[in-house]
């Protein structure tokens, strides 16, 4: 099992290993950058800086997502902006039919929209799963390319739909007008929106090494590693696979419902395949297979598309530098130049 | 002949214009060692897989312990009872060796759907798998990563991995080889106690080791079973040192 999720407080505190210590205490760092950011940004009344922190981890919860079924189950998946897509639909198109009070996808006898976050949340979670179960069982008889062609033709698929349904305004896209509510919250504070996404990628990273630790968890490992073994020692390696692709993809869908709330808007672009690449790009730029891998992407690849982007429209060519440099360079991304290689038991 | 543990019949592959398994038909009995030994490409590695279903056959059947496994994966394979161990080695090499032999107690107790637990301080997967491997004489390597071992180390591993599966019978491919003489003498005393509890399927070109263990052997030729019988008979057998014994070994 790789060592590298070790941060929780009793994992903190029980690691002995300076290694570990380290490994834990950057990601912690990486935690602690995006709270502080938000929070000096807030209160210097920088809007912007603090979407532009809860834009980090929204990609960052993506990344998670997407390195469930790429860095821990070796399913390089190039079609997850699907479930990012989906989920960002699920919070638009509640958003409308709330609005306009009109039950769910205009078919009676459905609910009515809604504005509430949870539900809209446990919707994109439900359905993204549903399918990734799907997409999983179609495309894990295939591997290598094949699955990275297959998941991407099933993402393209739903992009094409997606453009040629006019209700949910087609290839215009879909505004929020008035973002989700929860609770007594006021989402619109952008800090309050920060933390709740906050809260939700320390979840999903909780929960993500909790499960990698598990027995699931170590099946899933041996799947990657060695499916032969696997199946030598009688675990069928396919529904350990596919139980993570669903996974996988319910957490890059939940991604995707904040993010559509973050921009007030959720269009085609999130169904993209430039999507796809761009969360793949993230897991591999922070460390394929690094529980915070995408937390230490997610911030480099914001920065640098706000930084750099600003100062050249060619920033993308900087970023393929900067990918390469880490293909070649760095195999464990950025999160294995910090922390150094993963530890396995 | 219907208490035996392992059964196949009328077994045939080919690969192209190779036969590579000839209609082959033998059993494996409780409590024995059964050999099968051959020469360098005689197809006993083809058989194996076709046994543990890594290898679909073109015709033939197979029985583990009255039950056929003809239409079973190799996971269901190994659950019914066939542990095995490869020829090549086959382990996750960046874990320990403790977690190879884990992941075989994990699936005897069917749990793999479990998403909370640490396994890692879970005694209920590591002690079973620590008596393995004490039982192989491995204890003291229980932490190392497979990578480091050396080849002989790494079969007992795998031997280790198919005991933990506590089979119904044991798949060997060629366990000695790459041990050196220290490893094969502890190997074989260890495999003499061994059947009592699980019947052994062996291949193994070190003839002083098959004919030490073997209750019983057959002499696989160009995927042809040639002879059957005690390892006395085929010590004897004309066609056995024509084919095999005279020449290339000693
Ligand atoms: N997948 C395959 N495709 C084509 N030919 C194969 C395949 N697997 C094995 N063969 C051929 O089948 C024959 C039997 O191979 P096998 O590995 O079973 O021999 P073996 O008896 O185990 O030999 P050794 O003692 O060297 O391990 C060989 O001629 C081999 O080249
Ligand atoms: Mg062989």
């Amino acid at each position: 099992m790789t060592q590298s999720h070790t941060l929780t407080a009793t994992g903190l505190a029980r690691t002995t290993r300076f290694r570990l210590d380290r490994e834990g205490w950057i990601s912690l760092s990486l935690l602690l950058i995006l709270v502080v950011g938000a929070t000096v940004a807030y209160l210097a009344g920088e809007r912007f800086f603090v979407n532009l922190a809860s834009r980090m981890v929204i990609i960052a919860l993506a990344g998670v997502g997407l390195n469930l079924a790429l860095g821990f189950g070796g399913m390089v998946s190039f079609g997850h902006a699907a479930y990012f897509g989906l989920g960002g639909y699920v919070a638009g198109i509640g958003a409308f039919h709330a609005f306009d009070m009109t039950p769910a996808l205009g078919i009676p006898f459905l609910p009515n929209g809604s504005d509430q976050m949870i539900p809209l949340w446990l919707t994109a979670i439900a359905l993204c799963g549903l399918l990734a179960y799907g997409i999983g069982r179609l495309s894990l008889g295939t591997s290598g390319v094949y699955f990275i062609m297959i998941t991407l033709a099933f993402a393209q698929m739903i992009y094409y739909f997606a453009i040629s349904w006019p209700t949910y305004g087609g290839e215009d896209g879909l505004p929020i007008y008035i973002r989700n509510q929860l609770w007594g919250l006021n989402t619109n504070n952008s800090l309050v929106f920060f933390f709740l996404c906050f809260g939700l990628l320390v979840l999903a990273l909780s929960f993500c090494h909790r499960l990698l630790g598990s027995r699931f968890g170590a099946a899933l490992t041996m799947a990657r590693l060695n499916p032969i073994r696997l199946a030598t020692s009688g675990v069928e390696p396919r529904p350990i696979k596919l139980m993570a692709f669903v996974i996988s993809g319910m957490i890059t869908g939940l991604a995707g419902a904040l993010f559509a709330d973050l921009n007030g808007f959720v269009g085609t672009s999130m169904l993209d395949w430039h999507r796809s690449g761009e969360i793949m790009v993230i897991v591999i730029l922070g460390g394929v297979g690094r529980l915070y891998g995408p937390v230490a992407g997610a911030m480099l690849f914001v920065a640098m598309e706000f930084w750099l982007g600003g100062l050249t429209e060619y920033w993308q060519f900087f970023l393929g530098l900067v990918l390469l440099a880490v293909v070649l360079f760095a195999r464990g991304g950025v999160f294995g130049l910090l922390a150094g290689r993963s530890r396995h038991e | 002949m219907n208490d035996a543990v392992l059964r196949i019949q009328n077994l045939n592959k080919r690969f192209g214009a190779l036969h590579a398994t000839k209609d082959v038909s033998f059993n494996v009995m409780p409590g024995e060692i059964h050999a099968l030994i051959g020469p360098n490409g005689a197809g006993k590695s083809t058989l194996i897989a076709q046994i543990a279903g890594t290898l679909p056959p073109d015709s033939g059947t197979l029985w583990l312990d009255g039950q056929t496994l003809d239409d079973l994966s190799v996971a269901a394979r190994a659950r019914q009872g066939l542990g095995r161990s490869f020829q090549v080695s086959s382990l996750a090499e960046s874990l320990s060796v403790r977690r190879n032999v884990m992941m075989a107690v994990q699936a005897l107790q069917g749990t793999s759907f479990r998403f909370w637990t640490p396994v890692n301080s879970d005694t209920s997967l590591r002690e079973p798998a620590e008596a393995v491997l004490e039982q192989m004489a491995l204890s003291h390597r229980a932490d190392t990563q497979v990578a480091e071992l050396s080849h002989g180390e790494r079969r007992q591993v795998e031997v280790a991995c198919a005991l933990a599966l506590k089979p119904k019978v044991l798949l060997l491919d060629e366990p000695m080889a790459g041990l050196g003489p220290e490893g094969t003498a502890k190997l074989t005393t260890l495999l003499e106690t061994l059947k009592h509890q699980v019947p052994i399927l062996l291949i193994e070109h070190d003839m002083d080791a098959v004919f030490r263990l073997a209750d019983r052997i057959s002499v696989l030729v160009a995927g042809e079973v040639i002879a059957h019988g005690t390892s006395e008979t085929i010590r004897n057998d004309p066609n056995v040192r024509e084919a095999y014994l005279g020449d290339d070994h000693a």
